[in-house]
């Protein structure tokens, strides 16, 4: 057999390198530099790459070169294996606005008193002198677990084959795995969240995999394009394509928490630490939604009318029970974790928007477009959502118990008015970013025939106004029971977190007063190059 | 093309092992041992399939796959090793501190 040497396309890919780098030299740093110069160092070290990374990116967008006859810009890199086209860009500079907003809550250091929100030592033992030892420490390997999973994230939409699409799916699911363990305060809650996600984690990528292999099988060979002449040629045995779509299936819709495979979702977004959470129901969110739409409309296009059915169930099963179980929540984290897996049913309405380029009218909006849309207004409002969780505290740390918030508003409006803008933006409201994405992914899904999904999106948004509502009016208008002590208060944060907040908040609501700039980029994108 | 079946219906069987194995045991570890022979049922797939194609994607998948099962042995004893020296116990059911 000839072996001929795969070529990289350095220039294209370099941002996921830079990232792998910054990554790969944080472990040196943490090897080798003082342990006060280490939070410094890797804070600055992981800025600087995600911002070089992002410049890189925009590089690389501006400079692609049209490929399949101008409908969609961009190379098969790697051998094939990373395909950097406009969608894939797209997500990547997406990917590194919120991994750097997410960087800038990790570095937060004012509301413990001096040290950052993740345990001292995760060796040491709660409740132990070493973890009281451990108490002044700072955890530094956060920063390259979170690179780590930042290149991963970057690798899972870019994927070109089965096989690069399982390697990313590890890269970005391992460190998250840890950083969700890692909480400095509730540690027990914390390892739980770490060992459900990493169980369940693990189980679902087992059925990933068992789905590459019968793929494989099918059409013998691991890249989309590939696969894609075999499902049109139908050449190979169709039981294995099906199932193992299904099992494909099993795989993503876990990463992005669609019901039934939502079970970890509340208790992960809980028990990790809430930095971790705000980062990853972005990041995690944004990456596997780019790779389902990938996979789906790349590998799987032809073979729509089997795999459509499938996600019609899913996404109406993921909407009607993300809303009816957030309304009964009583925790903030709990009930915005619901939520997400509302939204992962919306998201998914805007997936079922697939169609081919002749049946769209002219200047319709594409469903890659709509879905790409709606991941940059969600990401905004849940990334700010959780960054106003980790301030408002009591002695004890975080208080997310709902009640615990009451009359919030009076005591801190500013913060308090913040989340409200938040949650009405994640409940559709007009002048929020979050309205012009629900608008975008369901017209798409109508036009695509899907309306019944699209009657239950729209019942379940108006279930969703009200539990985003009811918190908005124990934040103003109840008042605070039981003892003073017990009351939650706004802790100061430092430039860190309120500036995360003031950029989520003016791009939840630069998005929905002009979207049009957005829109046009993510229509820009174009279409995905097989 | 050569005949695989037997294979792959091995493959299936300790799939299913591992995925029932998954569902029923109550020790961490041996929830997590399940999962492996999920991961190794699917290598046997793998690389049955690129005998049945005469193509070597499949059994280079493998290699990939073992090495990325490798790193999720070191990430996943890791967290149930914490879990251990905090309960004392690795069952599954006694973590349960966050429902509903």
């Amino acid at each position: 057999m000839e072996f001929t040497k795969p070529a990289l396309e350095y220039a294209e890919i370099w941002p996921i390198i830079v990232v792998l780098a910054v990554g790969a030299l944080g472990v040196v740093v943490e090897a080798f530099a003082v342990r006060r110069l280490r939070f410094p160092l890797q804070v600055a070290l992981s800025l600087v790459g995600l911002v070089a990374a992002l410049v890189g990116t925009v590089f690389v967008g501006t400079n692609l070169d049209e490929a399949a006859g101008g409908q969609a810009r961009g190379l098969l890199g790697a051998a094939g294996s990373v395909v950097v086209d406009g969608p894939t860009v797209f997500l990547w500079g997406v990917v590194l606005v919120f991994a750097i907003l997410g960087i800038l809550l990790f570095a937060e250091r004012r509301l413990e008193n001096g040290v950052s929100a993740f345990a001292g030592q995760a060796a040491a033992l709660p409740g132990t002198d070493a973890e009281r030892d451990a108490q002044s420490l700072d955890h530094t390997e956060v920063y390259p677990l979170m690179m780590f999973a930042v290149s991963g994230m970057m690798l899972f939409p870019a994927s070109g084959d089965l096989l690069t699409m399982f390697v990313a799916l590890e890269v970005l699911s391992l460190p998250l795995y840890l950083l969700c363990g890692l909480a400095r305060r509730r540690r027990l809650l914390s390892q739980e969240a770490a060992m459900k996600y990493f169980l369940l984690g693990a189980f679902s990528s087992g059925f990933f995999l068992y789905g590459v292999a019968l793929v494989y099988g099918f059409a013998g060979t691991m890249d989309f394009a590939g696969i894609d002449q075999a499902v049109r040629s139908d050449t190979g045995n169709t039981a294995l394509l099906t199932i193992g779509i299904g099992m494909l299936a099993v795989g993503l819709l876990f990463k992005v928490g669609a019901v039934p495979f939502h079970a970890w979702t509340p208790d992960v977004y809980q028990g990790a630490p809430t930095p971790v959470t705000a980062f990853m129901s972005a990041g995690t969110k944004i990456a596997a939604f780019g790779a389902i739409l990938r996979l789906f409309y790349v590998a799987f296009g032809s073979d729509r009318w089997n795999w459509q059915p499938m996600l019609w169930v899913i996404a109406i099963l993921t909407m009607l029970l993300g809303v009816v179980l957030a309304v009964v929540q009583s925790d903030v984290k709990r009930m915005l974790a619901y939520s997400s897996v509302a939204h992962t049913g919306f998201l998914l309405t805007g997936v079922l928007g697939a169609q081919s380029v002749g049946d769209l009218a002219a200047g319709q909006v594409t469903s890659t477009q709509a879905v790409l849309f709606y991941l940059v207004t969600y990401s905004f409002a849940t990334l700010g959502a959780f960054a106003v969780v980790s301030l408002v505290r009591d002695a004890s740390g975080e208080a997310t118990g709902m009640v615990r918030w009451a009359g919030l508003g009076r005591r801190s409006p500013l913060v308090a008015a913040a989340f409200a803008f938040f949650l009405l933006s994640m409940a559709g409201i007009p002048l929020t970013g979050g309205f012009i994405g629900k608008w975008a992914v369901f017209t798409v899904a109508v036009s695509a025939g899907a309306w019944p999904v699209v009657a239950v999106a729209i019942a379940s948004s108006v279930i969703a106004v009200f539990f985003y509502v009811r918190q908005i009016r124990v934040m103003f208008f109840s008042e605070p029971e039981g003892p003073v002590g017990e009351v939650a208060t706004v802790t100061r944060p430092s430039l860190l977190t309120s500036g995360t907040i003031v950029v989520g908040v003016l791009g939840t609501l630069v998005l929905g007063v002009v979207p049009g700039p957005l829109l046009t980029l993510a229509g820009h994108a174009g279409q995905f190059i097989r | 093309m050569n005949d695989v079946t037997p294979y792959i219906l091995l493959s299936a069987i300790l799939f299913t092992i591992g995925t029932v194995g998954v569902l029923v045991r109550r020790n961490a570890i041996v929830v997590f041992m399940c999962v492996e022979l999920m991961l190794n049922a699917s290598n046997l797939a793998l690389v049955a399939f690129a005998y049945q194609h005469g193509d070597l994607e499949g059994q280079i998948a493998a290699f990939f796959v073992m090495v990325v099962a490798a790193a999720e042995v070191v990430v996943g004893l890791a967290i149930i090793m914490t879990i251990f020296r905090t309960r004392r116990s690795a069952s599954v059911d006694d973590a349960s501190l966050l429902k509903y």
